[in-house]
């Protein structure tokens, strides 16, 4: 029991936190909670903090919106949080799609797609700064918010809120999608949002960090990571996980066995490493 | 010929053509859907929205409007409403709009697509003065056009002889009823639906129309010569002056042509 507590304790916060939320959210429309109302797109919290998606904010920018103070002040205290603490922990914290895209991924290892489909994977990671660049020139010259407009993440996350209508499609495209095509082929390659917040997150506190004098080049992490790019320290060298793709969703930490990977603060993760 | 590999700087160039290329296919798709996906303009709005193109723009699709109705009257659009998506609408036969004096759905807006001081007079919130639509009377179906007497538009209406008022006309059919015909005044509606939701109809004979739609526009030439205020519209008015092939001949020589000249 201690040992399914410790290889799953993560998970299961995360499920908490992106359920959570979403019960929450429902509320605040079904029953008039005041918790967290609005949606992913833009919330009030406890009635009084707002917060804002700041890559839909700056595709209104791009779109020639004026920005309200409100929004700007909601985009600030997102801003804050990423950019300081979670890095790109939206993604595998809030983010309701995490948890298709993490089924699909656990089916597509337990029925043996991954070795059907092989290592080599048909689009690159570069992908979503791509899509992410395209949707800010398509803003600019229709006027709108493009991503806002095809995002399967408010489209799901309002439809639990407010209503589906045919939003469990692009749930299902998702699934498929990851499923068939592309592993980890939303959230890790496709995503703009991700692309975004990978951005926003580069240089958060918040780190996982190696320590391979304890790794036995088991590779388990590296298994798990979905964005596994960024474990390249592993069984090498005692480094932190600095880059922005990393989603802090800490899968890595609780399937090692051997406490060669753990959460740390960026700067004593450093310290640490010189000191030694 | 044998094939040789690619040099870095060819690998390079093709690499970002690939690049550009998939950019510029996916922008042209992604532009078309959006394009399609925003053109519903039968869609009426929260009180105090912003221009519709504006309001595509600046609208963050949160549903704190929704939240903040107390008569479950706004949505927001899902996939398969074939609307903006995750926008705000409301269907007044549905749920009208209240026309609630504190208007819950707009201070609580953190863009501005729904603009508070558009619905403000004298630094007071006040929901007169919102512009939903404008409620137009289908004179074929409405049974008061008929003969049958029936107010209920008229009754319904929270800005009850002004927005609606009945206008009363011999009916000359029976030679001694009246109809009772209920006329809008473009004016003083705000476009809440009330009517439309009142209406005993089958398919409502008033209904909510957004003004641009339900409206025309005279332009700048015809001006009422009465009334002072109108006149001032003049100034905006630009000569325009059409040159045909026949009036450059004069009169005579039009005369004296066969018909081939007029076509």
């Amino acid at each position: 029991m201690k040992k399914l507590w410790d290889s799953y304790r993560y998970l299961f916060f995360r499920r908490v936190t992106q359920v959570g939320l979403l019960v929450l959210y429902f509320g605040a429309n079904a029953w008039g909670w005041t918790i967290i109302q609005g949606n992913l797109s833009s919330s009030l919290i406890l009635g009084v903090i707002p917060m804002s998606d700041p890559y839909a904010a700056l595709q209104m920018l791009v779109a020639g919106a004026m920005l309200a103070t409100d929004l700007l002040i909601g985009v600030g205290v997102a801003m804050a949080f990423y950019f300081f603490i979670g890095g790109r922990a939206f993604c595998s914290w809030v983010c309701p799609i995490n948890m298709v895209t993490d089924f699909a991924s656990f089916v597509r290892e337990k029925i043996g797609m991954n070795q059907l489909t092989g290592v080599k994977q048909p689009a690159s990671r570069k992908l979503r700064y791509w899509v992410l660049a395209l949707s800010l020139v398509v803003s600019a010259i229709m006027g709108v918010t493009a991503f806002e407009f095809i995002s399967p993440i408010s489209m799901v996350h309002r439809g639990i809120v407010f209503g589906i209508g045919f939003g469990w499609a692009a749930v299902l495209i998702i699934f498929l999608f990851d499923l068939f095509f592309l592993k980890n082929g939303w959230c890790g390659h496709v995503c703009p949002l991700g692309g975004f917040y990978s951005i926003v997150g580069k240089f958060s506190l918040i780190r996982v960090n190696h320590l391979e004098e304890n790794c036995t080049l088991c590779m388990k992490c590296k298994v798990v990571c979905p964005e596994n790019q960024v474990l390249h320290m592993i069984g090498k060298k005692s480094l932190p996980v600095v880059s922005g793709e990393c989603t802090n969703c800490a899968r890595c930490i609780e399937v090692c066995d051997d406490d060669a990977l753990r959460f740390s603060i960026t700067s004593m993760a450093r310290n640490k490493k010189t000191g030694e | 010929m044998k094939k040789q590999a690619l040099t870095d700087r060819r690998k390079f160039i093709l690499n970002m053509a690939r690049g550009l290329g998939l950019a510029t296919m996916g922008g042209f798709i992604w532009s078309a859907y959006i394009d399609e996906a925003t053109a519903s303009e039968l869609l009426l709005r929260p009180p105090a929205a912003i221009n519709e193109d504006d309001f595509l723009k600046t609208c963050i699709k949160c549903g704190l409007c929704v939240e903040a109705c107390p008569y479950d009257t706004l949505m927001l659009a899902k996939p398969g409403d074939n609307k903006p998506l995750g926008t705000p609408f409301f269907i007044p036969r549905d749920m009208p709009c209240y026309m609630c004096p504190d208007i819950p759905c707009v201070p609580v807006c953190p863009t501005g697509a729904l603009d508070e001081s558009s619905v403000t007079t004298d630094g007071e919130l006040d929901i007169g003065i919102a512009d939903m639509g404008l409620a137009v009377v289908d004179e074929e179906s409405c049974i008061a056009f008929w003969g049958i007497q029936c107010d209920a538009c008229y009754r319904a209406c929270p800005i009850l002889g002004e927005a609606i008022t009945i206008e009363y006309q011999k009916n000359d059919r029976t030679g001694k009823h009246a109809f009772m015909k209920p006329i809008v005044h473009a004016d003083a509606c705000t476009g809440c639906g009330m009517c439309e939701r009142a209406c005993v109809t089958e398919k409502p004979a008033i209904y909510i129309l957004p003004r641009e739609v339900a409206q025309g526009k005279a332009g700048d030439y015809y001006i009422k010569g009465w009334d002072k205020e109108d006149e001032k519209r003049l100034k905006n008015a630009k000569e325009i002056k059409t040159t045909t092939k026949i009036s450059e001949k004069t009169a005579m020589d039009s005369l004296n042509s066969s018909l081939e000249d007029l076509y």
